[in-house]
């Protein structure tokens, strides 16, 4: 009975880890089906396609060859030590050890492959901490990168150091378990990394070796569930969001913005001399009730597809390098946006949980995250959409809390109210004649 | 600028019985700023250049509504749509050209989906119909072995996905075409989009127009072509304040191909 203990323990482990990674996960999903409907069903083909390229294929992040090419290393590396992954979990239900060894000289090469990608993804990582924390990348600086974001950053580079070490440090004691004859190391697999650190643990005892290859077994295992797990509280969550993502993105080109369909309906109607001022509205999904608010100052305004944006935002600032209002000194950062969005849903989320439904809490994502100052900074200019590695529009977002600014609270800049009477009254955004249009023919 | 160019409006084409080949939509900027109507003169000098069978529409022109959508006010942009839609409808139009990528985008993309479909083309675009079909010449005269660095407007480029048009066109003036460090997707902004034009920027260290003007006169052009009047201010403006604007031009491509056959 004793001897089951690890696999007992082993199940129960990956039973919670998985069970509370679930958990989460639904609260994810639920928090961004709290956003407004969208079409994002149609040309289902063309979304495939994206998704296979952006979010598989990184044909976006290797645009910027340095961080793109290490990133697809790393991204390689950990979907492909998952099979790795896949083994460990096999040998601790059942307690076998290298289950797949009877793959003889493919397993070789399996392992061989893991091996070589855990240095790549060891030293990828190493990069990437020296980009933030030593050569300091400006956008790994901006003002909303302080505190947590920074923190979680180098948090994700730290596990995937410590676990890749680990996985090398279990392979190097097994090699020697192997060496010596132990029992149930038979000789399995290639090592071509960690024979290199094996040495190291020369002239230690069986027993101590068998200590360090299970411990070593044991905590990659468990930081595997615990980075699972991690995902959910940190930006790491593009792992799994940057291919929904990809697939619902906007397919339309990036110039056009979307229609307000209750704006269309009520224009209509003041457009229409037949129609009833005095008639009831004979509105469809629209029944009675408060009437549609036009744009957004909370996140519940914003359509699920631009929550889904917010919680596949990775932070890697991009969009914010290549913001013209923030390269230029502006308080915009189109990655803030993102990150508002998702701190702002997260607590609309812990609201929920804790009390069943939404109940206000005197905050908005409006003033309260993003304050009008950055949205009027905007030139909507694309570069942020272009840019995104995985499909993000943080410019959608800017545009439908103008939209809330301007036809909810008529709290759009003076220069531009001026712009708009200018239209309003004459057809063009400054104090010309309308009927004065055709002058410049013989001036 | 004192020379009449003759313009026919559709109402004339209507009353006539007469269907013009294609619109010029003028735009805001096109008819009442003071540059810009430079740029529509000589891309109407052009269409004639080329025989083209087209019309304006004149005081029945309005606002396409572009800058009250990106400043949020889609009431406004509503109104102006189906506005302008019913006189384009009643028109029969088809074909619609316009020298403002802001027009262009907001006609193309934007009308559609409330009842205003047309085959909508940026002047770029156009002109490189007309050159493809041989109706119109393009040749390098005065400004042949220029420099010149071609802006992309982000109305046109990243937005639209034209960044070839007004390329083929400048290389057809046998000039020497630099691109600037930021070109075509990488692109900056002028600062001119989203309604910026017609506020003051928000604090900050700098203005976008002068960053771009930057790029631009860093690979040290003799031009810097536009395909947009906003652009062609905020550039121009650039130029001023970088103390360039007696060796640096800003012309908009259709300047550039009518004044080089001094039209």
């Amino acid at each position: 009975m004793l001897q089951y203990i690890p696999n007992i323990l082993f199940i129960l482990i990956l039973g919670v880890g998985i069970g509370y990674f679930t958990k989460n996960i639904r609260k994810v999903i639920r928090n961004i089906r709290l956003g407004k409907d969208v079409e994002r069903s149609n040309n289902k083909k063309e979304r495939f396609k994206n998704m296979l390229m952006i979010a598989l294929g990184q044909s976006k992040m290797v645009r910027r060859p340095i961080s793109g090419i290490l990133h697809v290393v790393v991204y390689i590396g950990f979907i492909i030590i998952n099979i790795e992954v896949l083994e460990i979990i096999i040998d601790g239900i059942l307690g076998t050890h290298r289950i797949f060894a009877f793959l003889g000289g493919f397993y070789d090469f399996l392992i061989a492959s893991f091996e070589v990608l855990a240095l790549l993804v060891l030293v990828g990582v190493i990069i990437f901490w020296t980009r933030r924390n030593i050569i300091k990348l400006k956008r790994f600086w901006n003002p909303e990168m302080k505190g947590w974001p920074k923190n979680d950053g180098n948090l994700i580079l730290y596990f995937e150091m410590i676990l890749m070490t680990l996985f090398l440090v279990m392979n190097a004691a097994d090699l020697q378990l192997q060496e010596l004859g132990a029992d149930h190391y038979s000789k399995a697999g290639a090592y071509p990394i960690s024979q290199i650190i094996s040495p190291l643990f020369n002239g230690m005892s069986e027993l101590s070796l068998i200590i360090l290859e299970r411990t070593s077994w044991w905590l990659h295992i468990i930081g595997i569930i615990i980075f699972l797990n991690y995902l959910y509280f940190s930006k790491h969550l593009h792992i799994l969001l940057a291919f929904p993502n990809t697939y619902y993105g906007d397919l339309n080109p990036k110039g056009e913005l979307d229609n307000l369909e209750a704006v269309t309906n009520e224009v209509k109607l003041m457009m229409d001399p037949s129609a009833d001022p005095f008639a009831a509205p004979v509105d469809d999904d629209q029944t009675e009730g408060e009437p549609e608010k036009f744009g957004a100052s909370d996140v519940t305004d914003l359509n699920w597809v631009q929550l889904l944006n917010a919680y596949t935002c990775t932070e890697c600032g991009r969009c914010t390098s290549e913001c013209p209002a923030n390269q230029t000194g502006k308080k915009l950062s189109p990655r803030k946006i993102m990150m508002d969005t998702r701190d702002r849903l997260k607590e609309v989320g812990d609201i929920i949980d804790k009390n069943g439904s939404f109940v206000p809490d005197g905050k908005e994502l409006l003033n309260d995250y993003i304050t009008p100052e950055e949205l009027w900074a905007c030139t909507s200019c694309n570069a942020c959409v272009e840019t995104c590695p995985v499909s993000i529009s943080p410019l959608s977002i800017i545009i439908d809390m103008r939209r809330y600014l301007v036809m909810e609270q008529s709290a759009a800049p003076s220069d531009l109210n001026n712009m708009m009477s200018n239209i309003e009254n004459n057809g063009a955004p400054w104090p010309f004649n309308q009927m004065d249009r055709l002058n410049w023919s013989d001036e | 600028m004192s020379e009449t160019v003759k313009v026919p409006t559709m109402a004339e084409y209507l009353a006539e019985g007469k269907k013009p080949e294609v619109l010029f939509w003028v735009g805001c900027a096109g008819s009442f700023d003071d540059r810009a109507k430079k740029i529509t003169k000589a891309f109407v000098k052009l269409l004639h250049n080329a025989n083209v069978d087209f019309a304006v529409l004149g005081t029945e022109e309005s606002c396409t509504g572009d800058p009250a959508k990106r400043a949020g006010n889609e009431f406004l942009f509503q109104m102006q749509a189906v506005t302008n839609i019913e006189v384009l409808n009643a028109y029969e139009i088809k074909k619609v050209v316009t020298a403002c990528p802001h027009c262009f985008n907001t006609l193309k993309n934007e009308y559609p989906v409330l009842g205003g479909d047309y085959d909508v083309m940026h002047h770029t675009q156009f002109l490189k119909s007309l050159l493809d079909e041989g109706r119109l010449k393009v040749e390098g005269g005065k400004f042949k072995g220029k420099r010149i660095t071609f802006h992309d407007p982000c109305y046109l480029g990243r937005a639209n996905n034209v960044y070839e048009a007004p390329r083929d066109l400048l290389r057809k003036l046998e000039v020497e075409l630099v691109e600037m460090k930021r070109c075509k997707r990488n692109g900056l902004c002028c600062g001119a989009g989203g309604a910026q034009m017609f506020k003051e920027p928000e604090p900050g260290d700098k203005d976008v127009n002068v960053e771009r003007t930057e790029d631009a006169l860093e690979v040290k052009p003799d031009i810097i072509a536009a395909g947009c009047p906003f652009c062609n201010t905020m550039m121009t403006d650039g130029v001023k304040s970088k103390e360039k604007e007696k060796s640096v031009e800003v012309l908009d491509v259709a300047e550039l191909i009518a004044n080089a056959q001094d039209l």
